[in-house]
């Protein structure tokens, strides 16, 4: 090679340009990707009237709600773009009020507890009602769909029948030590180990796993390195995997139904119809459907969403 | 494998993605550091300190890194300049020590001679120094590459698109093969990243080849104690 | 600046230091896993770096892979280990072992390498079996890169050792994760420091292990040509480039 280049100089020069021009090229390219499906796109473009910026949690069930709401968008003539992934709602609320994100998939009671931890509404209805009062100036929710995914508190089926525990209430009864598996952000929240020993007045320990209830969550639950998870009620692997989920007779949980959370900015009459539309026709068997969609047979979120919307055929 | 089937234009749009987010770093890490590296080389005394409290912004974990951007540079929360600029801060942190490395090997001779030729000192800079510790440099920026690629995986935790998704992704859902391809993506652009410096390299630094077998034998020596170094 | 006071005071507020969630016990397990993990990188890497060093077999191959490793991000590799595994210790010590093997690797063969080859000429001369070679001369001398690439390969695991909190696996990065999910700034900032406070004094310790080690006779400088007084360059030793992650 360095005699053939020594050799002709010429030669090397044009190589040495196509060699930067390929690493600018390759740079240039990549950053004139439309970058601004999934990253880039401010504040200031979208409330100026660009296109709707939907986005979802780090969740695989959340980004396939989103990814409807984008499709059924685009359907009716709606620019949008995804902004999807956007870890837990710690991360992603200051960036739906900032206008950096505009419609996201929430969940009405999770969402209630996120801004009135205090909060005793228990019901669907009264979960929603209170949400709507208790949102910050600039974000609104549309209309709630019927579907639920709400935490829920899960055992093995042996654990349960050994302990005899089918509810949150038969929990304070069992004298072995039990430990709680979920994300790590569960050990803050109102429902975590402090919600259970103030309502139930059961003491557990906490170990967190960073996979919202997926697969490590269940093995460590089955070989017994902990004995309680928390697991999204619309998660498949519950029936799959044979797991028990405890009632709730104390409500420590909010009933919690999916609602499209939007800046007040971007409800326009078109959106709020279009997204009503789908919160009304999306059922919680549906959401299993889905979800068991793409963890079973692994089908991408887009190919789940556009199914889901030429089954239920709103547009 | 049905997910890979399915997903093929997802792993593209990602590497895509991800590319975009690991040039700037490099090239940035790349231009930064060779001044401070000069710099330190320059003022004796400063030498240590400068290299030391560089490098040791290495150790910094990259998550709270990442997280802290916005906060420190007052960018939006999801933007991937915040994830450029880190792992700028971590190529410099890896290529300061080599940059003042890389300077610090040119042959004084050869200085002086220039220097006799009546070179200025930028001239000198730029037409001895600079082009004559290339090969360190070069090989300290393929280090920076690779490490780069690598780290940039880390942004989908604080919500910037890269092929990191289909880690956290390919978690929740079980889909080991997902995870499998993020990896084997990831490794292909540092592949593919190191092949174009290597090229780079033998276009614009033909004279890192060595000509005889003692030179061959010498530059292999010199590498191998920089690999040593830690630029393994 | 009030941040950074808040991340000290963090660390300095009792309740956050006892305890199984105290980041003493967090502080504990990381060291656990950098050691651990570095322990049972050596045990593969040195024999197999010397291996290479010493017949200078196998070089390219050893280069490639130290170069390919480094490359491998380490949070698809602990999610694959995880699946394998599940959660508790065990995928993230193997993940670590993986990070720490290429700097291991290079310390050991090259410091084969930079031995002046008139000195092991030498000591064949006189007599030395390969063994002898080996163990009396190549390792001594090598001995100061080796411990390059032990302080290289430590410091890059106890960094990326946070990573453990992503699967259960306790350590530091428990707070980390925990903190990124919920804002927690202070909590964050606080394990942040005492992770690169630990790198610190790992640092400092293995500087100081660096020149004690050093054997009389092996010039402990920068690495640079000596070409002015003799065609080959020496053993030199240098420090190493700090590695994290």
């Amino acid at each position: 090679m360095n005699h053939m280049f020594t050799a002709m100089k010429k030669g090397r020069l044009v190589a040495g340009l196509v060699a930067v021009g390929a690493v600018v090229a390759l740079a240039g390219c990549a950053s004139s990707d439309p970058l601004g499906t999934t990253s880039t796109s401010g504040s200031s473009e979208a409330a100026a009237g660009g296109p709707i910026v939907i986005g979802s949690q780090a969740y695989y069930s959340n980004e396939i709600i989103a990814e409807i709401y984008a499709q059924a968008l685009e359907a009716n003539g709606i620019e949008v773009t995804r902004q999807f992934n956007i870890g837990q709602r710690d991360a992603y609320l200051p960036a739906l009020e900032s206008g950096e994100v505009q419609l996201f998939p929430e969940y009405t009671g999770n969402l209630l507890q996120y801004y009135d931890p205090e909060t005793t509404a228990k019901t669907s209805d009264d979960v929603y009602a209170a949400l709507a009062d208790a949102l910050p100036e600039g974000l609104e929710v549309l209309d709630q769909s019927p579907a639920t995914d709400q935490d829920s508190y899960n055992v093995t089926k042996e654990f349960s029948e050994a302990n005899g525990v089918t509810s949150l209430d038969d929990l304070a009864a069992v004298t072995t030590p039990i430990t709680l598996g979920g994300n790590s952000e569960l050990q803050t929240r109102p429902y975590g180990p402090e919600g259970l020993l103030s309502t139930y007045g059961v003491t557990v320990g906490f170990t967190a796993i960073e996979d919202s209830g997926g697969p490590l969550t269940i093995q460590a639950l089955k070989d017994n390195t902990v004995q309680m998870v928390n697991i999204y009620s619309a998660d498949p692997n519950i029936k799959t995997s044979g797991l028990v989920t405890l009632e709730d007779p104390k409500g420590l949980f909010l009933a919690s139904n999916v609602v499209p959370l939007i800046n007040t900015d971007a409800a326009t009459p078109e959106v709020t119809e279009v997204i009503n539309k789908v919160s009304a026709a999306l059922t919680a068997a549906d959401l299993v459907d889905l979800n068991s969609q793409s963890v079973n047979d692994q089908e991408s979120a887009e190919d789940i969403a556009s199914g889901w919307l030429e089954k239920v055929a709103l547009f | 494998m049905k997910w890979l089937e399915s997903n093929l234009d997802l792993v593209w749009e990602l590497m895509v993605d991800h590319v975009a987010l690991c040039v700037p770093p490099i090239l940035l890490g790349f231009v930064i550091s060779i001044p401070i590296g000069w710099l330190a080389n320059r003022y004796r005394p400063s030498r240590g300190v400068i290299l030391v409290v560089l490098g040791l912004l290495y150790t910094i974990p990259s998550i709270p890194l990442f997280v802290f951007m916005p906060i420190v540079l007052g960018t939006p929360l999801l933007s991937p300049v915040n994830v450029v600029v880190a792992l700028t801060i971590y190529a410099v942190a890896l290529m300061v020590r080599t940059a003042a490395d890389g300077l610090a090997s040119v042959d004084r001779d050869v200085l002086q001679a220039a220097s006799a030729m009546g070179y200025s000192s930028w001239q000198r800079f730029w037409r001895v120094e600079l082009p004559l510790s290339g090969p360190v440099l070069l090989s300290g920026l393929r280090v920076v590459s690779a490490s780069t690629v690598s780290l940039a995986t880390l942004g989908v935790i604080i919500g910037v698109q890269s092929l990191g998704y289909l880690f956290t992704n390919g978690f929740q859902r079980n889909i080991p093969i997902e995870v499998v391809t993020g990896i084997v993506a990831t490794l292909l652009i540092a592949v593919v990243f190191d092949l174009l410096l290597v090229l780079l390299g033998r276009v614009l630094l033909p004279w890192s080849r060595g000509d005889g077998r003692q030179d061959a034998r010498r530059a292999r020596r010199r590498t191998a104690t920089l690999v040593a170094e830690g630029i393994s | 600046m009030n941040l950074i006071l808040g991340g000290i005071a963090w660390i300095l507020d009792p309740a956050n230091q006892t305890g199984p969630n105290g980041w003493f016990a967090r502080l504990a397990e990381q060291l656990g896993y950098t050691f651990g993990a570095v322990a049972i990188a050596a045990v593969i890497a040195i024999p197999l770096g010397y291996l290479v060093g010493h017949t200078g077999k196998g070089r390219d191959l050893a280069v490639s892979i130290s170069g390919g490793l480094r490359a491998l991000p380490s949070l698809g590799v602990l999610i694959l280990f995880g699946f394998a595994l599940g959660i508790g210790f065990k995928a993230p010590l193997l993940t670590l072992v993986v990070l720490a093997i290429p700097p291991l690797l290079a310390g050991a063969y090259s410091g084969f390498e930079a031995i002046d080859r008139r000195t092991v000429d030498a000591a064949r001369a006189v007599g030395m079996t390969e063994l002898q070679v080996v163990g009396k001369v190549e390792v001594p001398l090598g001995l100061p890169l080796l411990i390059g690439g032990v302080r290289s390969s430590i410091l890059q695991v106890v960094a990326t050792a946070t990573l453990a909190g992503y699967i259960g696996g306790g350590a530091l990065g428990t707070y980390i994760f925990q903190g990124a999910a919920t804002r927690d700034y202070e909590q964050m900032l606080g394990a942040s420091i005492l992770v690169t406070a630990l790198a610190l004094v790992l640092e400092g310790i293995f500087a100081l292990l660096q020149k004690l080690v050093v054997p009389r006779g092996v010039v402990a400088k920068e690495p640079q040509e000596v070409r002015t007084r003799s065609s080959r360059p020496r053993a030199a030793m240098g420090s190493p480039i700090r590695e994290g992650k």
